[in-house]
C-alpha cells in the first residue's frame, strides 16, 4: 500500500511527462495543459493522504524498490523515505506547482510548443519529488541533477536566442560545479559510514572529525551551486530568461531550496560541524546582503525578484548556519508562498504588456490589473516583513535566532531586510502607481489577466497572508511537527521576553523605513530610474552587479577557453611531431644508409677490414 | 555449444557476406551479427547455469601454441558489448550507399570476428593474433570508404597501423619472453609465472606502450582525433565503440595480473596519466572545429577515467570501469550515429555550419539530447552508475583524484551543452534538415533503451562482472 502510494506520488507526474512528450502536439494545447495540470494535483492530493497519515501516526514510511548500484562496502538501493521532512517539501512542491501548472496553461496559450512547456514542466515535477524523496543521498541526486537537466531545458524553452541557450549553460555548468562538491562529500562520507542512506547514517553519526567537516563543507558547496549562494549564485538571475511560470515555480519556490531541503536532511552531520556551519552563516549573509544592494537598482522587475530570491535564499542559510533547521523551513515554505505569487504576478504584468519587463516602461497598473496588484501587494508586504503577514513570522525568527549567535551577522541580515522593503516597494510603487509609461499601443491594450492566472494568485496571495500560523512564536505548530527529526532542539523555541519583543519592533520599523523611503523617492518624488546610459557612480557599480560575470569570465572562462586553443594548436601538434619523429628518423637512417650501397667493392673492403680490425681488437682486450 | 560457435557464426557471415553480392550484402551481415548476438545471448544463459562454454584445441605443437577460448563473466560481457553494438553498427549504415558495399560489410563483420576472438582468446599468442588481425579490416574500412581528402586519410591511416603495430610489438616482445620463462602462452600458466619485480616491471611497461596507444592513454592518442575524424563513420564506431575496449580490457585481463608488482609499485603514476587524460581531452575538445573531432577528445577524456579506474586495484574501480566501458560504448556510437545523420542532411561535419537544428527536428533533438546528457554522465543513465563507481573508488586511493578526475562532470557539460547549442539550438538554418528516418530512430531508440534501463537497473551486469574481476583481483593480490 505504501509503495504503491510512494510510487503514484512520483509516477504520476512522469506519465504526464510522457503523455505529452508522445502525445501532447496532437491532443491540442488546452488538453495537453490539463493532463500536465492533473499530473500533478494527483500527487498533490496523494501527498494529502500521506500527509494526513504521518502527522497522526508519527511515523516516517520507507520504501525499498531495489539495489541500483554496488560497490564494496556500499549498498545502495532505490528507495523512498517519507517522513514528516520530504512530505512536508511534497505539500508545497507538488500544491504550488498544481497553481503554477493551471496558471501555465493561460500563460504559454500562445506559444506552439505549449505540450513541451508542459512534459518539462512535469518531468521538473517527478525529478523534484525524487529529491525530497529519496531515502539515500544518491537517489537525492538523482532528482538534484534532474531539476537541473529540467532547470536547463526551461530556461533554455525559446532556444531561437542564443542569449538565453547561453543562461540555460550557465545554469548547468556552474550546478555542475556545486555537484563535484556534493559527490565527493558523499564519497567521504561513504567512505567513513559505508552507507549514503539517511537513516542508516542517522544513527552512525556521531562525533565531529575534521574528515567530518570536510564532507560537510562538501556537501554545502552542493548547496551553494543549487540554492545560488556565493560564489555559485550568478546564474540565478541570468535564468530568469525562462518563462515566468518556470521562474516562479523552479527559480524561486522549489528547486532553489534543494540545497536548504539537503541541509536540513543531513542536520546531523552538520551539527558536528560547527566550523563549516559557521561558514554557511557567514556565506548566507553576506550573499543576502550582496544580492539586496544589487536588488536596489534593478529595472528589470524579475531581476528584482531573482536578486530577492538570492538574498532571502541567503537568509535561510543564516539560519541553517546556526543550527535553526525548522527556522529555515519555515521561511522556505513562506518564502514558497509570496515569492511564487510575486513572480506569478510579474508574468501576469508582462503578460499585460506583452512581454515588456522593464519597470521604467510600466506603471500606474492598479487600476487595469487590480487582482495583480493587490496579490502582489500583499506578497510584498510579506517578504518586507510586515505584521501580520507570514513573512513577518519567519523573518523575525531568523533575525532573532542570529541575534542570540551573532550580532554582526544578526546586523548584515537586518539591513538585508530593510534592502528588501526598499526595493520591493520601489517595484510596487514602479509598476503599479503614477502614470503608465509605456507606449499609447499597450495602454490601450491594457486588462487584467484571466482567471486561470489570477486563480493562482489569490490563492498564494491568501497563503503569504496567513502562512505564519504554522508557525506562531512560542507555539509552533511546525517545530512539534519537525521535531522528531532533529536530535537537538534549537532556534525556534526562544522564550518571548523584553528582547525579543524589541527586536521585532526594530525589524518592523526597519521593513517599514526601506517602505517609507521607496515611497518618498518613487511616490512622492515621482522617480523614475535613469536610462542605462546615465547611470553612475555607485548604482553603476550595482548595477552591473558588482561585475562579477565579468571577473569569473576573466578569471575562469577565458583561461580555460585559452588552454584548450593552446593544447589544439601547439600541444597536440608537439606530440605528433614527436611520435611522427620516430618514423622520420628511421626513414631518415634508411635513406642515408641506401647512399652507402654504392656498388664500389674497394669501400666495402675497407669497411670490413676495419670492422674486423675492430673486432679482433676487442676480443682481445676484452681478455 | 561453446564460445567457438560465436566466431565460427561471425566468420561464414564475413563469407557469406562478400559471396551475397553488393545490394544484399547490408542484410546478409545484419542477420549474421544478429545471428552471433542470439548465440551469445545463449552462451550467457548457458555461463549463468553453470556449464563449461570454453573450448580448446592444439594449434602449433611448437611453440607450444593452443587454440584455448574461455568466457568468464568478464569476458562475456566483452563478447556482448561487442556483438550488440555490431547490428547497431550495421543497421546505422542503411541510411548510406557504399562502393564495393560487399567487401564493406564483410570487413565489418570481420573485425567483429577479431575482435571477439580478442576477448576469448586464453592464449598469449592466439589472443596477438586476434588483436593484430582486428586492425587489419578497420585500416582498409579506413582507408577506402573514410572522407576528405584522400592522400592526408592514407596519411592520418597509416600512421594509426603503424603505430598501433609498433606498440603491440613490444607486447609480443614480452608474450615471448614469458613463454621462455614458464613453456606456455596459456593464461592460467602466464598468471602463475613467478617473476621477479624487475621482469615484472619490463614486462608490465611493454604491455602498457601496445594499451596505451590502442585506448588511447596520453601522451600516445595522437593518431586518434585525425583516424576519427577521417574514417567512416561506421569504421569510427567500431574503433571507439568496441576497439578501444579491446586496450582496456587487456589491460584488466593480461597487464594487471601478470605484472601486479609493477602495477602496485606505481599505481599512483598509472591512475595519474589516466585523470591526466579526463582534465587534458576535455579542455581539447571544447575548442574543437569539427564534430567528429570533438567526440573524439570527449572519447580521450572518458577514457582516460576508465584507465584511472582499472589502475586503482580495487573492485570498485574494476567494476566502474568494465561498466563504464560498456556505457562508454554505447554512447558514443549513439552520437558518432548522430553526428553522421546530421552529415547525411547537411554534408559537413563543421560545428560553425550547423545551428537551427532543433526547429526543424524535435525528434532528432531529444534524442541526440539524451545521448548527450548520457555522456555527461546525468544520474539514470548507464553513464553514471560507471563513472559514480570509478570517481569513488578513486577517492578511496586519494581524495584528490576524485576531485581531479570529478572536474569531468564539470568540463564535460561545458564542451558537450556548448556543441549541442552551437550544433542544434538558435534560428532555423538556412539549409533544411529533415527529421530522422524510422530506420535511423530505430538506432537511436535502441542505444537509449539500453542506456536508461541499466542506468536504473544496473544490477544485471554488476552481476555478470563482478566474480570475474574478484577472481582477477584475487591472482593480483596472490602474495
Amino acid at each position: 500500500m505504501d509503495t504503491n502510494l510512494a510510487l503514484l506520488l512520483v509516477l504520476t507526474p512522469f506519465l504526464g511527462f510522457l503523455i505529452n512528450v508522445f502525445f501532447g502536439k496532437s491532443l491540442g494545447k488546452t488538453v495537453s495543459g490539463t493532463i500536465g495540470t492533473l499530473a500533478v494535483a494527483i500527487s498533490f492530493i496523494v501527498t494529502l493522504v500521506l500527509f494526513n497519515q504521518i502527522n497522526s501516526t508519527g511515523k516516517g514510511i520507507e520504501v525499498t524498490l531495489f539495489d541500483w548500484i554496488q560497490i564494496s562496502n556500499l549498498k545502495i538501493n532505490l528507495g523512498f523515505l517519507l517522513d514528516q521532512l520530504s512530505v512536508l517539501w511534497l505539500l508545497f512542491v507538488t500544491g504550488i506547482g498544481s497553481l503554477i501548472h493551471l496558471y501555465s496553461i493561460s500563460y504559454m496559450h500562445d506559444d506552439e510548443n505549449m505540450h513541451k512547456f508542459f512534459s518539462y514542466l512535469n518531468l521538473f515535477v517527478f525529478f523534484m519529488i525524487t529529491l525530497v524523496i529519496g531515502s539515500n543521498l544518491l537517489v537525492l541526486f538523482i532528482g538534484w541533477e534532474g531539476v537541473g537537466l529540467c532547470s536547463y531545458l526551461l530556461i533554455g524553452f525559446w532556444y531561437k536566442n542564443q542569449d538565453y541557450n547561453d543562461a540555460a549553460k550557465k545554469a548547468f555548468i556552474m550546478n555542475r560545479i556545486g555537484d563535484l562538491g556534493l559527490l565527493i562529500g558523499m564519497f567521504i562520507i561513504g567512505s567513513m559510514f559505508s552507507t549514503l542512506d539517511y537513516a542508516t547514517l542517522k544513527t552512525a553519526v556521531s562525533e565531529g572529525s575534521p574528515l567530518l567537516s570536510l564532507a560537510a563543507l562538501c556537501l554545502f558547496i552542493g548547496a551553494c551551486g543549487k540554492s545560488a549562494q556565493i560564489p555559485l549564485y550568478t546564474w540565478l538571475p541570468d535564468a530568469m530568461a525562462g518563462p515566468t511560470p518556470v521562474s516562479a515555480l523552479i527559480h524561486a519556490a522549489t528547486m532553489v531550496t534543494a540545497g536548504i531541503f539537503m541541509v536540513t536532511r543531513l542536520n546531523f552531520v552538520f551539527d558536528l560541524a560547527v566550523d563549516v556551519q559557521t561558514v554557511i552563516a557567514v556565506i548566507g549573509a553576506i550573499t543576502s546582503l550582496l544580492a539586496a544592494t544589487i536588488g536596489l537598482v534593478q529595472n528589470d522587475i524579475k531581476k528584482v525578484l531573482a536578486y530577492s530570491t538570492v538574498s532571502q535564499l541567503g537568509l535561510m542559510f543564516l539560519a541553517l548556519g546556526f543550527g535553526a533547521y525548522e527556522v529555515a523551513v519555515f521561511h522556505v515554505i513562506t518564502h514558497a508562498f509570496f515569492k511564487a505569487c510575486l513572480f506569478l504576478g510579474s508574468g501576469s504584468v508582462i503578460h499585460g504588456l506583452h512581454g515588456e519587463q522593464d519597470m521604467r516602461k510600466m506603471g500606474g497598473l492598479r487600476k487595469a490589473m487590480p487582482i495583480t496588484f493587490w496579490t502582489m501587494m500583499i506578497s510584498s508586504l510579506a517578504i518586507s516583513g510586515v505584521p501580520f503577514f507570514s513573512g513577518f513570522f519567519s523573518k523575525d525568527e531568523i533575525l532573532l535566532t542570529a541575534f542570540h549567535h551573532s550580532i554582526p551577522l544578526y546586523v548584515v541580515g537586518s539591513i538585508a531586510s530593510v534592502m528588501t522593503a526598499f526595493y520591493m516597494f520601489r517595484l510596487m510603487f514602479l509598476t503599479f502607481f503614477k502614470e503608465f509609461r509605456g507606449t499609447e499601443e499597450q495602454k490601450h491594450h491594457l486588462h487584467e489577466s484571466g482567471s486561470l492566472i489570477t486563480i493562482p494568485l489569490i490563492i498564494l496571495a491568501i497563503l503569504a497572508t496567513f502562512g505564519g500560523l504554522i508557525s506562531l512564536p512560542g507555539n509552533s505548530w511546525l517545530n512539534e511537527y519537525l521535531s522528531p527529526l532533529f536530535t537537538k532542539a534549537e532556534g525556534g523555541e526562544h522564550h518571548l521576553g523584553a528582547t525579543e519583543y524589541t527586536l521585532m519592533g526594530v525589524a518592523v520599523l526597519g521593513g517599514l523605513l526601506g517602505i517609507l523611503i521607496a515611497y518618498i523617492k518613487y511616490f512622492k518624488q515621482n522617480n523614475v530610474p535613469e536610462s542605462d546610459d546615465n547611470i553612475i557612480g555607485l548604482s553603476k557599480l550595482l548595477y552591473d552587479k558588482y561585475y562579477i560575470d565579468e571577473i569569473y569570465e576573466a578569471v575562469i572562462v577565458k583561461p580555460i577557453n585559452f588552454l584548450s586553443k593552446f593544447f589544439r594548436d601547439y600541444i597536440e601538434t608537439g606530440i605528433a611531431a614527436f611520435v611522427f619523429g620516430f618514423g622520420k628518423v628511421t626513414g631518415e637512417i634508411a635513406f642515408q644508409g641506401k647512399k652507402i650501397q654504392t656498388g664500389s667493392i674497394g669501400l666495402y673492403l675497407f669497411v670490413f677490414v676495419i670492422g674486423l680490425c675492430a673486432i679482433v681488437s676487442y676480443l682481445f682486450l676484452a681478455q | 555449444m561453446n564460445v567457438s560457435t560465436i566466431l565460427i557464426i561471425l566468420l561464414i557471415g564475413a563469407f557469406a557476406t562478400y559471396l551475397s553480392g553488393d545490394k544484399l550484402a547490408s542484410k546478409v551481415a545484419l542477420l549474421f551479427s544478429l545471428a552471433a548476438l542470439g548465440c551469445s545471448i545463449l552462451l550467457l544463459n548457458n555461463y549463468n547455469a553453470g556449464e563449461n562454454i570454453s573450448f580448446i584445441a592444439n594449434w602449433i605443437n611448437k611453440p607450444t601454441i593452443v587454440l584455448a577460448l574461455n568466457a568468464d563473466g568478464l569476458g562475456i560481457a566483452m563478447v556482448l558489448l561487442t556483438l550488440a553494438l555490431t547490428p547497431i553498427i550495421i543497421f546505422s549504415s542503411f541510411g548510406n550507399e557504399y562502393k564495393n558495399a560487399k567487401s564493406f560489410y564483410a570487413l565489418i563483420l570481420f573485425m567483429a570476428f577479431a575482435m571477439a576472438g580478442t576477448f576469448l582468446a586464453a592464449d598469449g599468442l592466439l589472443y596477438y593474433v586476434f588483436w593484430e588481425l582486428a586492425l587489419v579490416p578497420i585500416y582498409f574500412i579506413a582507408l577506402i570508404w573514410g572522407n576528405g581528402d584522400a592522400e592526408e586519410r592514407r596519411k592520418a591511416v597509416v600512421k594509426f597501423f603503424i603505430y598501433t603495430l609498433a606498440g603491440s610489438l613490444f607486447m609480443l616482445t614480452a608474450f615471448i619472453y614469458l613463454y621462455q620463462k614458464t613453456g606456455s602462452f596459456l593464461l592460467e600458466k602466464l598468471y602463475a609465472a613467478e617473476l621477479s619485480s624487475n621482469e615484472q616491471l619490463w614486462i608490465f611497461l611493454a604491455f602498457f606502450l601496445a594499451y596505451a596507444i590502442k585506448i588511447p592513454i596520453i601522451p600516445f592518442h595522437t593518431w586518434q582525433a585525425n583516424v576519427y575524424q577521417k574514417a567512416p563513420t561506421v569504421g569510427t564506431m567500431l574503433l571507439s565503440g568496441i576497439m578501444l575496449k579491446m586496450g582496456l580490457y587487456s589491460v584488466l585481463r593480461w597487464q594487471l595480473p601478470i605484472a601486479p608488482l609493477a602495477a602496485k609499485e606505481y599505481l599512483n603514476i598509472f591512475i595519474s596519466l589516466g585523470i591526466a587524460g579526463v582534465i587534458y581531452g576535455s579542455i581539447v575538445a571544447l575548442k574543437q572545429k569539427d564534430l567528429k573531432k570533438l567526440l573524439a577528445y570527449s572519447s580521450l577524456a572518458h577514457v582516460g577515467l576508465i584507465a584511472a579506474g582499472s589502475y586503482t586495484l580495487t573492485l570498485d574501480g574494476l567494476r566502474g570501469a568494465v561498466l563504464q566501458m560498456i556505457a562508454h560504448g554505447f554512447v558514443v556510437v549513439g552520437l558518432f550515429f548522430a553526428a553522421e545523420v546530421i552529415f547525411r542532411r547537411f554534408e559537413t561535419r563543421e560545428i560553425s555550419e550547423m545551428g537551427g537544428i532543433r526547429i526543424q527536428s524535435p525528434k532528432f533533438t531529444s534524442m541526440f539530447l539524451i545521448l548527450v546528457l548520457a555522456s555527461v554522465a546525468l544520474p539514470s543513465t548507464f553513464n553514471f552508475v560507471g563513472e559514480f563507481t570509478v570517481l569513488y573508488s578513486l577517492s578511496q586511493i586519494n581524495i584528490w583524484f576524485a576531485v581531479l578526475g570529478g572536474t569531468t562532470i564539470i568540463l564535460g557539460a561545458y564542451y558537450m551543452l556548448k556543441m549541442f547549442q552551437q550544433v542544434m539550438l538558435g534560428e532555423a538554418n538556412s539549409k533544411t534538415f529533415a527529421d530522422v528516418s524510422l530506420n535511423e530512430g530505430i538506432s537511436f531508440a535502441v542505444i537509449i533503451a539500453v542506456l536508461l534501463f541499466f542506468g536504473f537497473y544496473p544490477k544485471p551486469i554488476t552481476d555478470l562482472i563482478t566474480p570475474s574481476l574478484e577472481t582477477i583481483l584475487s591472482v593480483i593480490n596472490k602474495n
